[in-house]
């Protein structure tokens, strides 16, 4: 796993985190995970090691298929980080994926064009160690 | 409904949004004195100190011993801008439980000075946090979380950027009556103040779609203090006195598929009016965090001001400007979008309901009986804290 990024690059999340790290092993081989709890049945989003459902929870790890609908989004105009400001204009929303999660990401996708309730597939940047889950259009 | 149990006794707002070289830490104590002198009391008499550590980290640790106190109760509760709603309301129950007297809230801040870029700059930190490790590679700004909340509204609702523009247009009107307002906005380099229109805010360049500049709160200095005293101390005080009705507290985060077009208000709003014995209708005034817009928008609705949905049109039309009937009269100081925003804006809400009860508003609502200030910490479409504080004439 990388360690701080430079602050030209996109910021990636910190380790060790043990409640993220097995998210992120999966993304460098393409799998959007979540978690469903094998005494509840909860769908747990993000991840974590204790069940929010029940407490006698044991989270289990499963693979999304990447589709989901965009339940809304912003076009970010102005950031003072150098990665996205050399990124503006660009869209970060919240999907909900069909498995029953929501999760936050780019939308990569003119800002003009994204509006709420499109259906999106998640696609994928590529950074040493791990991907950057990303939502394009269907 | 009991009979209220504290009272808002002292207040002070620090008067300039530059702070020419002060300190967070000497605005806090400038304005505590300003607020004990208000009651009539001193340093002596408090026996109880609310602390966010906005002046610097573990503040709970080193407050007292700076402004010079000895206090029986210590609350160190940092929940964002609404941190001082959540003081409000715990010095309120420490004073009903018998722990304390005499309760001092302060806030000081330098964000103008130290140019921060609350909602624009980077807030992704470093920490390894699990929710901060899902959502930092994706840029998502301050601004921008709210505006997926207003989006969402939009959406869901069929808001219009029009009706939300009204808001800032009633909150720079009332900014424009209120002097210190009028030249802070000039003191931090706004130029050409005057009043807006809402063609001026849809004008204004989109800073997260669908919030415009001037649907975001200042970058100001400030800072404020609160005193909140039983009812043995406010029978000797020489201010007419704020009585606490009903204080409610909730917190919202994302979960699973959660509307997040209602917010945490919708249940610590419901928790003090209940406790209060009060319903909506009959409030004068709503000191309303605004940071955003949408903020206002959605509070007001989740505090029953309006249907949920329908804040829009409520909001509509002038209502909430402080001489329209049927109000109630939004952020007559002029709020976080016309008057002073350091960062955490909650203690402003109390101050200036406090003014609104004592009769000495700078857009007065003649008569005002009842206010409720609630505050909003942290982040709208994601995680924040809410907490409600019904205030009366009694």
């Amino acid at each position: 796993m990388p360690g701080q990024p430079s602050p030209a690059e996109r910021p990636l999340p910190v380790f060790p985190e043990p409640d993220t790290e097995p998210f992120w092993a999966a993304t460098a081989e393409h799998r959007l995970t979540y978690q469903v709890c094998r005494a509840c049945g909860e769908v747990v989003f993000y991840p974590r090691r204790h069940c929010p459902g029940c407490t006698g929870g044991e989270p289990e790890w499963r693979d999304s298929a990447g589709r989901g609908t965009l339940y809304t989004f912003t076009v970010v105009r102005q950031n003072g980080h150098p990665f996205f400001r050399a990124r503006i204009p660009y869209v970060v929303g919240l999907v909900d994926l069909d498995e029953g999660f929501r999760m936050m990401a780019e939308i990569a996708a003119d800002p003009d064009s994204v509006h709420v309730d499109q259906r999106v597939t998640v696609d994928w940047e590529d950074h040493p160690g791990l991907s950057v889950p990303v939502f394009r259009p269907e | 409904m009991a009979a209220p149990a504290a009272a808002i006794a002292g207040i002070h707002e620090f008067e300039k949004r530059a702070a020419g070289g002060l300190s967070p830490l000497q605005i806090k104590a400038e304005c505590a004195a300003r607020a004990l002198e208000d009651a009539g009391l001193t340093w002596a008499d408090v026996d109880a100190v609310y602390d966010a550590s906005e002046a610097g980290r573990m503040q709970g640790l080193t407050i007292a011993e700076y402004f010079g106190v000895t206090p029986r109760v210590l609350d160190t509760t940092a929940v964002g801008g609404s941190s001082y709603e959540f003081h409000a309301a715990h010095a309120a129950r420490d004073i009903a439980a018998g722990k304390a007297n005499v309760a001092l809230l302060t806030y000081g801040s330098t964000a103008h000075s130290d140019r921060r870029a609350i909602g624009t700059g980077w807030r992704g930190g470093s920490e390894a946090q699990p929710a901060a490790n899902m959502e930092r590679p994706y840029g998502l700004t301050l601004v921008g979380n709210y505006a997926m909340v207003a989006r969402r509204h939009m959406a869901q609702y069929g808001t219009t950027p029009e009706q939300l523009a009204e808001i800032a247009v009633t909150t720079r009107r009332h900014a424009m009556r209120n002097p210190q307002a009028v030249a802070g906005l000039a003191d931090i380099g706004i130029r050409d103040v005057r009043e807006i229109t809402v063609d001026d805010v849809l004008g204004s360049r989109l800073i997260a779609d669908p919030l415009h500049l001037l649907e975001c709160c200042i970058v100001s200095d400030g800072g404020g203090a609160v005193v909140i005293v039983s009812p043995a101390v406010a029978a000797g005080i020489r201010t007419r006195p704020a009585w606490i009705l009903g204080t409610g507290e909730a917190l919202g985060y994302p979960a699973g598929g959660a509307d997040i077009t209602s917010t945490a208000a919708a249940r610590s709003g419901k928790e003090a009016f209940g406790q209060a014995g009060l319903r909506p209708e009959e409030i004068d005034i709503a000191m309303i965090y605004d940071s955003f817009t949408i903020t206002v928008l959605a509070i007001l609705e989740d505090l029953g001001f309006a249907k949920k949905g329908e804040g829009g049109p409520f909001a509509a039309g002038g209502r909430l400007a402080f001489d329209h009937p049927g109000g109630p009269a939004l952020n007559t100081d002029g709020g976080g979008l016309s008057s002073n925003h350091p960062g955490m804006r909650g203690i402003f809400l109390l101050i200036e309901a406090t003014r609104q009860l004592r009769g000495e508003s700078t857009a007065q609502v003649p008569g005002a009986r009842l206010a409720v200030a609630h505050g909003n910490g942290g982040l709208l479409g994601t995680r924040h804290a809410a907490c409600t504080i019904l205030l009366g004439t009694g």
